[in-house]
């Protein structure tokens, strides 16, 4: 018995939101009297921090301090229509619309602000701790508490946006294709490393190094949730899982954890991250998607990385031991690469 | 905030030095590694998702599914199972007020092709044809157990390349040759950039690969599921799992013929989806029991459910073949791509198209060629899944990849960086490139492993030395007819040929490409099979069909130009 | 159907309450006592997401019958906190250990069993008692940091 380590490698780009757009995403900001703000969406929170991110944008958005903003999703009696959260197109399309409602309403609590301070709205700033001061002269200043009370007790203003953001629906010709997918694009780089048990079939992951390319890291624990926990998907759709391990028969599928195979936390490899930020034209601060990319590129690298260790190409997932074994039976053993 | 790096070499790292003048802005919220808003709720165990909704008098619903492939239902005999303890209601395909849809019909893309609980035929294994509803889950299952269903069981096909061979059985009589009809025109998704035959004639190595990716469950943590109940003012309250709130509640309104403001939709929480929570199954029959019988109803899948009931990714297959130069130039690539859909069109008919769009992978190819088929097949059908109609052919492209590395003797990142598209290419989908990081990805893993690149490739740039020639269109593009289908509206992607929008309204049935003369008589015109069910009567002129139905787009939206 | 009454501890507080033939003591905490935060998971004892603590074990709430909590300690991760919350809560918001959170509470009381009994586990020791809780979005590094951080005490209360 020997084993086998072997490197692979794979890249990938991934398009963010739905193909040909025409999924539009809306968003409510209003403030209650004493300057704290509720983002009232409809959008969904599947881990994926669909809550929190909103609640940055909002507040980075306002000026205000990330303690007055509350994201409140998703009741269809309160938050206005949003496509869904699929298709990584939650932080790009509902950002965006966030950012809108949110410039709508930090422009009145300005005006708010310069009534009070008989300055021009202009000629305001805010300091994200919760104070609006005149350019230039710190001590002019007045609290967003005191702004939002102006305005609801005394001046009669609505503190208050909506948002709305669309990448207009494409058309895709019959003949050629041509289209307009989408409008921005993450990316992804990852090297594999595996060991292969030539007697037993098996294939562990022992390690994984990365580069991805994320528009920008609107909130960097929040990146490397998506990313490592993303990773792992993929190291798990690449040698573990699937609903047909007979495909395209449809005996002995999994009924129960027991029976449909996923690597435990005993199953783990370690996995070095780089993040690079180009940011998006079109990106809520050039942020993209990077939920659904991250597990892509592990599929590929780690059939590489096999081939490398022994001169099997598994094309069909996935890596069981079984084709491992008939790949070096056919082969009439291992056949190392080491290409890497 | 401590920043203790994880054990055994988990570390990440901010290359801030890549695009720093594309980042000139200082930002206050942005950027911080802000706690989770739902954190505190997380870990105290109160985050509130779907099924932590109590009610007084909660009512359970489980179905009654098919144990065949496919099969025809001569009769569902209920009554033994009416009369079983806490059984409140028995609900079939009559039951429902509009028992045909199709997911994307909110977005007038596709036929309505699926019943909610079927009244005549099954496509699938496990496939639902009643409902009970009692008092308790354990009562719900005995009753199901006791449901009689006369099954005729009907030939059936579970291979994406024998449903699409000719006389393989029709998953569905809409689409005979049991593959979706694109833009009424033509039977698979075209990509035609360039002369990809004339390119393979030039091409030093020809490399071809065929990929099979698996069928894959989502396997969120949370099982799919909704509970509804009666709100005041005869409105109906629907806690849900769903990924996408007014998806699910643009299907319940289709289907039960209701106005949106009589859905009041709760969600938002959910315990993880990665896709499988889109299909919109769950909202409508718990609603649909709500209103039958005036309580609390819960309809959630068991897990056994969600791993073969709950919609898959599909498996997908890719035929791949690259033309590629002595030096590591990819001058032509071509690609045949089989979705299997399953039964039914769920979201497989758009994946394809978004499929298309990515081709080929993140390359800058002069020649690029494929034809993408969705493929019914009688299966669990298949819907959207992390990664959704790019993670299986990125696996395609990706494994070829070192294979063309092989085939020209060269490192497998030097390959990718040779032929990595950079700003301002023209890509195969027609439109130029920007805001490309290929490049700058590739450097940093190679870096990182060590991995030694010749000078000229370290020293590329995404923001460099693109466009230009690499901006250019093809000279000639190849184009052809093959795959032409008849008898669906032209200006849509899969419209069946009737007068009215209304799918419910009777219309000649489609025509596929005719099946090869071995399959019988041509298909073209051929007259409805024998077993095909009558079409449904048009709805009465008292209640308009589309009443109540949520559309996210206009007809036009998706009319060609 | 008959009906028993069950009388046991909660997060330290007395309950009573009546459980039906069959309930098992996920439902029964959920519905009958209305403590939601074991989650279902599967129903099979394959995921973990009810994990809960009887006298001190951790038991999977979806495979004992609610009759077995007669006279017992009940411990959910409801009752985690005190006036402050526990360490691992703590160490679990520091290390972003959740996401969806539908594991969260199980593996929590996962990691307080272990730590009850064992305070100072090692990686592998931390790997064993949380291999019987699925987690589908983290890839579980950051779950074993966290209990790590509490084990090794970078994280206390």
């Amino acid at each position: 018995m020997t084993v086998h380590r072997g490197r692979g490698f794979a890249c990938i780009n991934y398009p963010i939101g739905m193909n040909l757009g025409g999924d539009p995403s809306q968003a409510l900001v209003h403030s209650n009297p004493d300057g704290k703000f509720t983002v009232a969406l409809s959008a969904i929170d599947l881990g994926q921090g669909m809550k929190s991110v909103t609640r940055q944008i909002a507040a980075e958005t306002l000026g205000v301090p990330i303690e007055d903003v509350y994201v409140d999703t998703a009741d269809s009696d309160t938050g206005p229509h949003d496509m869904g959260s699929f298709a990584s197109r939650g932080t790009h399309r509902m950002g965006n619309a966030v950012i809108m409602a949110a410039q709508e309403a930090r422009a009145v609590m300005l005006e708010a602000a310069a009534e009070e301070l008989e300055v021009d709205a202009a000629d305001l700033m805010t300091d994200g701790r919760g104070n609006i001061h005149v350019k230039g002269a710190p001590s002019r200043s007045i609290t967003t508490m005191a702004a939002a009370q102006a305005a609801q007790f005394r001046q009669g203003r609505t503190i208050a946006g909506r948002g709305i953001f669309l990448v207009p629906l494409s058309e895709v010709d019959p003949e050629t294709g041509e289209m307009t997918p989408v409008t921005t694009f993450a990316h992804a780089a990852m090297l594999v490393s595996v060991e292969v048990d030539d007697e037993t079939g098996e294939v562990t992951v022992t390690d994984m190094q990365s580069a991805y390319e994320v528009g920008r890291a609107l909130n960097p624990r929040l990146v490397e949730q998506q990313l490592r926990g993303g990773a792992w998907m993929g190291m798990s759709h690449a040698a573990w899982e699937t609903t047909e391990p007979h495909y395209p028969s449809r005996d002995h599928g999994p009924v129960d954890f027991g029976t449909y195979l996923m690597p435990g936390p005993g199953d783990l490899a370690p996995h070095h991250i780089s993040i690079l930020e180009r940011p998006a034209a079109d990106g809520p601060f050039g942020g993209k998607g990077p939920g659904e990319m991250c597990a892509n590129p592990v599929l590929p690298a780690v059939v590489n990385a096999v081939y490398d260790a022994v001169g099997v190409r598994i094309d069909s997932l996935p890596v069981t031991p079984e084709k491992v074994l008939r790949g070096l039976q056919a082969n009439g053993g291992a056949r190392p690469r080491h290409r890497l | 905030m401590t920043e203790t790096p994880m054990i055994g070499g988990n570390m990440i790292d901010f290359r801030k030095e890549f695009f720093a003048d594309e980042r000139p802005e200082k930002l206050n919220e942005i950027g911080k590694p802000t706690r989770r808003q739902d954190i505190t709720g997380h870990v105290t165990g109160r985050s509130p998702f779907y099924d932590d909704h109590l009610f007084e008098g909660l009512l359970h619903m489980r179905c009654v599914r098919s144990p065949h492939h496919a099969a025809r239902i001569r009769r569902i005999d209920t009554s033994a199972a009416e009369r079983m303890p806490g059984v409140q209601r028995i609900v079939l395909g009559r039951d429902v007020p509009r028992n045909l849809n199709t997911l994307l019909s909110l977005l007038d893309f596709g036929i309505d092709d699926e019943p909610i609980l079927s009244t005549d035929r099954v496509r699938y294994k496990g496939e639902p044809v009643a409902a009970v509803i009692a008092a308790t889950d354990a009562q719900a299952r005995d009753a199901v157990a006791a449901i009689r269903v006369e099954w005729e069981p009907l030939p059936h096909v579970l291979d994406v390349e024998a449903a699409i061979k000719p006389g393989a059985p029709a998953v569905l009589d809409i689409y005979p040759n049991n593959k979706f009809a694109y833009h009424g025109k033509y039977d698979h998704q075209k990509l035609r950039y360039g002369d990809v035959e004339t390119a393979f004639r030039q091409a030093d190595h020809v490399v071809e690969g065929r990929y099979q990716m698996s069928p894959i469950e989502q396997a969120p943590v949370e099982t799919c599921g909704a509970i509804a109940a009666p709100e005041q003012n005869g409105r109906w309250v629907c806690y849900t799992s769903t990924q996408a709130l007014f998806f699910s509640l643009g299907t319940a309104a289709k289907v039960l013929e209701m106005p949106s403001s009589r859905l009041h939709f709760i969600g938002g929480t959910v315990g993880g989806g990665f896709g499988g929570k889109v299909d919109s199954i769950h909202e409508p029959m718990a609603i649909l029991g709500a209103m039958l019988t005036g309580r609390p109803v819960k309809f959630m899948w068991d897990r056994e459910e969600e791993m073969q009931v709950g919609a898959p990714r599909g498996a997908e297959l890719w035929i791949v073949k690259d033309g590629v130069m002595r030096d590591g130039r990819i001058i032509a690539r071509q690609f045949t791509g089989y979705f299997d859909s399953g039964a039914y069109t769920r979201l497989s008919s758009y994946a394809v198209i978004k499929c298309v769009g990515h081709l080929p992978g993140p390359y800058t190819i002069p020649n690029v060629h494929a034809n993408v088929y969705c493929v019914f097949t009688n299966r669990t059908p298949a819907t959207a899944m992390r990664g959704f109609g790019i993670t299986g052919v990125d696996f395609a492209i990706e494994a070829h990849m070192d294979k063309v590395a092989e085939a020209v003797g060269m490192n497998p990142i030097e390959l990718r960086l040779l032929n990595a598209y950079r700003d301002g290419d023209m890509k195969a989908h027609r439109r130029i490139a920007k805001n490309c990081a290929l490049i700058e990805c590739c450097q940093v893993v190679a870096e990182k492993a060590g991995v030694k690149l010749a000078p000229h490739l370290a020293a590329l740039a995404s923001t460099r030395d693109g466009g230009g020639d690499r901006a250019r269109l093809p000279a000639h593009t190849v184009t052809d007819e093959n795959g032409r289908v008849q008898g669906y509206q032209p200006w849509s992607y899969a419209r069946k040929n009737a007068p009215a929008r209304d799918p419910f309204v009777g219309a000649p049935p489609p025509v596929q490409p005719p099946r090869a003369p071995a399959a019988g008589t041509p298909a073209v015109n051929a007259p409805p099979r024998a077993d095909q069910p009558p079409p449904p009567p048009p709805p009465s002129p008292a209640s308009p069909p589309r009443q109540g139905a949520l559309r996210f787009s206009s007809l036009s939206g998706f009319r060609r130009r | 159907m008959a009906l028993k009454p069950v009388t046991f501890t909660l997060n330290g507080n007395a309950k009573a309450a009546f459980t039906e033939d069959g309930q098992n003591l996920l439902d029964f905490l959920r519905r009958s006592v209305g403590d939601l935060s074991p989650k279902y998971g599967c129903g099979q004892g394959g995921c973990g997401a009810c994990t809960v603590l009887m006298d001190g074990a951790p038991v999977l709430a979806c495979l004992t019958l609610a009759e077995a909590a007669q006279g017992a300690r009940i411990e959910t991760a409801a009752g985690l906190a005190g006036a402050a919350l526990h360490p691992l809560q703590e160490a679990f918001m520091e290390r972003f250990a959740a996401q969806c959170g539908y594991c969260t509470p199980g593996m929590l009381m996962a990691a307080r069993a272990l730590l009850d009994r064992n305070p100072r586990p090692s990686r592998d020791e931390v790997i064993e008692a949380i291999s019987g809780n699925i987690c589908r979005c983290t890839g579980y590094e950051p779950i074993i940091a966290a209990i790590l951080d509490v084990a090794e005490g970078r994280v206390r209360a």
